[in-house]
């Protein structure tokens, strides 16, 4: 299967270890959000994952084989690390021709991945006049080239307008649907709120959750409704029969996820309960996120 | 070729030849290539024709004995001491203006075995400087023999002993000097630290040459500027009498440093 295994990683910068025996997995078909504070790890496990830098220890593997021994590998794994990595002097069209030449890929190529980004009209201008936007975009037209089942983006949308951001966050979707393996990376939750299917926490190098959104948002209280009522044993039970997941909260409270205030509100009404409160949580996924990390960040407080 | 059955995987890997090709493209996609070897020529045969253009007047005043000691073919191609650096130049940036842009990535990512990218931009520098380094060997010698025939003075053409010799033998210095020029740019990943040290090599430890101890000495028999340029002459020169064996030493201190940077590009994070 087309996917990223990475197992027992740890990179050691001298006495600093940026990552500390970190494994998990991107799956085909979804997006796989990897998020962490700056200085998190993020951008180290992504050169090892694509052999630019070795581990200390662990090994990463894509598909079941090292990056460097893929026969061809653009046509297996597309990577945008860096958008800055383009010579200025050359133009976007001989940037991509030479990548694709080093692959054995055919010239037209060049042409289909420029149009997929929306990049034609600028094809033979030279990349140092690129704005950061279109610097992004070339990045994702060569990581396209081959038409790889394993995408890899650090920070795609670092330093981009919102129009450029949503652009992004459509095209990991896209080619997530597509059934390609999507690893994003980022320091901010609320850009994976709406692009990921799958989170990878990490602080400190270190694996602080594995999780599916859904199951991340449930776990955090996001998208769950907290309902006081006159019997709580009782409605919980109707809540249960009607597809809702209910688990305990504060002061005699029930904690509702899976249905609609407003369904709970009609279920209420129907069986003659009486609420006290019904009040849609607000917990936002950055505070979740906040949480999670808080330790990271008060090492890296104290230590800067 | 081998049985279909054998290997799928590594009849579907990509030929080193088109490792080569995309450094080519890579290499004449920047305007900066041109500039450099228009200024190859530019300065190559500029030189030569100053050199040549006074020429007369200097003859008219040697001794007989030093007219015996008259080399035109050497005199035609002193203008390799500039060459060489701008030859180097572009073996330089060839590997240090992808790690400046942090291209290197890239080309990794493209082609992770790190031998094989090395590999293909030295052949790339080879042809390169084959070509142009030749053809400026033989263009300058040209241009300096017609100058010395226009004032009357001794000169050369190439079917004379020892001829065809020096201006081949300035060809192959030349590229040996663009491959030292990758193996430095690929050590020392900056364009101006390995910029500094071949000029340093080129220019600088020859003048310091007096210093060297007696043991060291022996050592510039074999050094570029010094005995591995004997090759560009005609004349029998009894410190030298094998000139193409100093050439050969250079080759060897060139791919000696050419292994350290295969071995550290290979070893390093990027
Ligand atoms: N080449 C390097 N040399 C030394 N330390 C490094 C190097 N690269 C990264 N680090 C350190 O490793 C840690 C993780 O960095 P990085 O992977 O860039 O984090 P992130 O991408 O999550 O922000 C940081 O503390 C950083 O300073
Ligand atoms: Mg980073």
């Amino acid at each position: 299967m087309n996917r990223i295994d990475v197992r027992g990683l740890t990179k050691r910068y001298g006495p600093d270890t940026a990552v500390d025996d970190l494994s998990f997995t991107v799956e085909p078909g979804q997006v796989t959000g990897f998020l962490g504070p700056n200085g998190a790890g993020k951008s180290t496990t992504m050169k090892i994952i694509m052999g630019l830098a070795s581990p200390t220890h662990g090994s990463v593997t894509i598909s079941g084989r090292h990056y460097r021994d893929l026969p061809v590998p653009l046509t297996h794994v597309g990577a945008l690390l860096d958008a800055g990595a383009v010579h200025g002097s050359r133009t976007a069209h001989s940037h991509l021709l030479a990548l694709a030449a080093s692959n054995g890929l055919p010239a037209r190529r060049v042409g289909t991945v420029l149009e997929r980004t929306g990049l034609t009209s600028v094809a033979g201008k030279h990349a140092g006049g690129f704005s950061l936007g279109m610097r992004q975009r070339l990045g994702i037209a060569a990581a396209l080239l081959g038409d790889p089942q394993v995408l890899i983006f650090d920070e795609p949308v670092n330093g981009l307008d919102p129009e450029g951001i949503r652009w992004i966050r459509g095209f990991m979707r896209s080619l997530a649907h597509e059934g390609r393996a999507v690893l994003v990376s980022s320091h901010l939750m609320s850009e994976m709120a709406q692009t990921a299917d799958h989170l990878v926490v990490i602080g400190r190098g270190k694996l602080i959750a594995d999780t599916s959104m859904t199951d991340f948002m449930t776990a955090n209280g996001v998208g769950t409704v907290l309902v006081r009522c006159s019997e709580p044993g009782v409605f919980a039970r109707l809540l249960t029969a009607a597809g809702a997941t209910v688990r305990d909260g504060p002061e005699s409270s029930l904690v509702v996820s899976d249905l609609a205030a407003g369904e709970i509100g009609k279920l209420a009404a129907y069986h003659s309960v009486v609420l006290s409160e019904l009040s849609p949580q607000q917990a936002s996924l950055e505070d979740a996120f906040m949480e999670l990390t808080k330790d990271s960040l008060e090492y890296l407080g104290a230590t800067s | 070729m081998t049985a279909p059955a054998a290997a799928p995987a590594a009849a579907l890997a990509v030929p080193f030849s088109r490792t080569v090709h995309a450094e080519w493209i890579k290499f004449r996609s920047l305007r900066s290539t041109w500039y450099t070897l228009a200024g190859l020529g530019f300065a190559g045969l500029g030189i030569t024709a100053l050199g040549m253009s006074t020429v007369g007047v200097d003859y008219a005043n040697l001794t007989a004995a030093e007219r015996a000691d008259w080399d035109p073919t050497n005199q035609s191609l002193t203008t390799y001491l500039i060459a060489q650096l701008i030859i180097g130049v572009l073996g330089i940036l060839v590997v240090t203006s992808e790690h400046a842009t942090g291209l290197i990535q890239t080309s990794l990512a493209a082609t992770p075995r790190r031998h094989r990218l090395l590999a293909a931009k030295a052949v790339l520098l080879t042809g390169v400087a084959a070509v142009t380094g030749q053809a400026l060997m033989f263009i300058s010698f040209f241009l300096g023999q017609t100058m010395l025939a226009a004032q009357g003075v001794p000169n050369a053409s190439l079917g004379d002993p020892g001829v065809l010799s020096a201006v081949l033998g300035g060809g192959v210095y030349l590229t040996a000097i663009a491959l030292l020029a990758v193996g430095l740019g690929t050590i020392l990943r900056t364009t101006a630290g390995a910029l500094v040290t071949l000029v340093s090599i080129v220019f600088l430890v020859p003048g310091f040459a007096g210093l060297f101890p007696s043991g060291l000495a022996g050592i510039l028999d074999f050094w570029p500027s010094q005995g591995a340029a004997a090759v560009l002459t005609t004349l029998p020169n009894p410190d030298y009498p094998y000139p193409w064996l100093n050439l050969g030493g250079m080759c060897l201190g060139v791919a000696a440093v050419l292994t350290v940077a295969f071995v550290l590009f290979r070893r390093r994070d990027v």
